[in-house]
């Protein structure tokens, strides 16, 4: 049949495919290491800029464009939420962007698989700075009632950097906008940091076994 | 309406054509012999017109593995299950993908979560799971 003349191009590509997924899920299941802890508290702290701070996180949390990123049924808690009786609108982000390069926010509605993790973790990855994760849903804060199942992801944060949970199996769309205002406090909160280029020195004795 | 055919009545059919075929039937299914079940169904489609597959299914029964076929005349209706045993130490049925080219991907699918392997299965790989992936999930000792 004409498909047998493609087998080899598809075999090569599952096998690419179950590379990447197997790479992927090694890579994901391994603690994460905290960016910051090479500064010390004082460094973190020492440059802020307040009244800019207070003006860009009001432009941040009041213009917060959520990605389409929703593997599963969590997702028409969010078409709740995003309709006219719960009207997300009022909290500033009535567009939904098809394009993570427009959104800083992804609101993780449902359970993630290991095959579909890498492509979620792009998603993520070409979102632009600053850009903040909502894992929506028991199956998105640990894989809920499926957590033990051979296939799926215990968790988004496993796979990118949460910020808020908003448990529920689904969630009510109230919990999903609390969580969102949650969100909105954390971004108020934010301090610009200026980032310090690494030191070429060796590292201080606790880390020097780390990479 | 569809119509189950008595496994009794069309297990006669078979045994008259193939003698060996037919381990048990009675009114719910046929089970057959591994090694004549691509006969079964080449006989069942091109002379008793069944002639679609419904599904290929697989049940783990501890000791055996059990592979399910329900196939359907398209003409009047009928359909009929066959049922065919594989020991797990050896999960190896004949493909019926030559008969059946829309048992392709089922048989798959069966491979990639039970682990029974097809002889003569054109393309027998994993079809949900990436490849790399280790164990069959679906087998009841699984994890």
């Amino acid at each position: 049949m004409e498909i047998d003349k493609l087998r080899d191009t598809v075999n090569e590509a599952d096998r690419t495919e179950g590379e990447t997924i197997e790479a992927f899920k090694r890579r994901s299941l391994e603690p994460y290491p905290d960016p910051d802890n090479w500064l010390t508290e004082e460094v973190q702290r020492g440059v802020l800029t307040t009244t800019i701070d207070a003006v860009l996180n009001w432009a941040r949390r009041s213009t917060m464009f959520p990605v389409v990123c929703f593997p599963a049924c969590c997702a028409f808690e969010f078409m709740a939420a995003s309709a006219s009786r719960f009207d997300l609108a009022r909290f500033g982000m009535e567009i939904i962007r098809a394009s993570p390069r427009q959104a800083d926010l992804m609101i993780t509605a449902g359970t993630l698989t290991w095959k579909l993790a890498p492509a979620v973790r792009r998603i993520y990855d070409q979102m632009a700075e600053p850009k903040w994760v909502i894992a929506m849903g028991a199956c998105g804060i640990s894989g809920g009632i499926f957590r033990s199942s051979y296939n799926v992801v215990p968790g988004y944060n496993r796979v990118v950097p949460v910020d808020v949970y908003v448990p529920g199996c689904p969630p009510r769309p109230e919990a999903l906008i609390y969580g969102i205002n949650l969100l909105q406090k954390k971004i108020a909160e934010m301090h610009t940091k200026i980032e310090l280029p690494r030191p070429a020195l060796p590292l201080p004795g606790r880390l020097a076994g780390r990479k | 309406m569809t119509v189950t055919i008595s496994g009794n009545d069309l297990a006669r059919t078979i045994s008259a054509r193939l003698p060996q075929a037919v381990v048990a039937a009675n009114d719910r299914f046929i089970l057959v012999n591994r090694e004549s079940i691509r006969q079964v169904t080449e006989l069942l489609k091109t002379e008793l017109g069944y002639d679609y597959l419904n599904y290929v299914s697989s049940v783990d029964c501890h000791d055996y593995f059990e592979l399910v076929y329900q196939l359907t005349t398209l003409t009047d209706n009928r359909q009929v299950v066959i049922k065919t045993r594989c020991p797990r130490g050896d999960a190896l049925v004949p493909s019926i993908t030559p008969v059946y080219r829309g048992a392709d991907l089922q048989e798959r699918e069966v491979f990639d979560l039970m682990g029974i392997r097809f002889d003569g299965h054109p393309n027998l790989k994993r079809i949900f799971l990436w490849e790399g992936f280790q164990g069959y999930p679906l087998r009841k000792d699984y994890l």
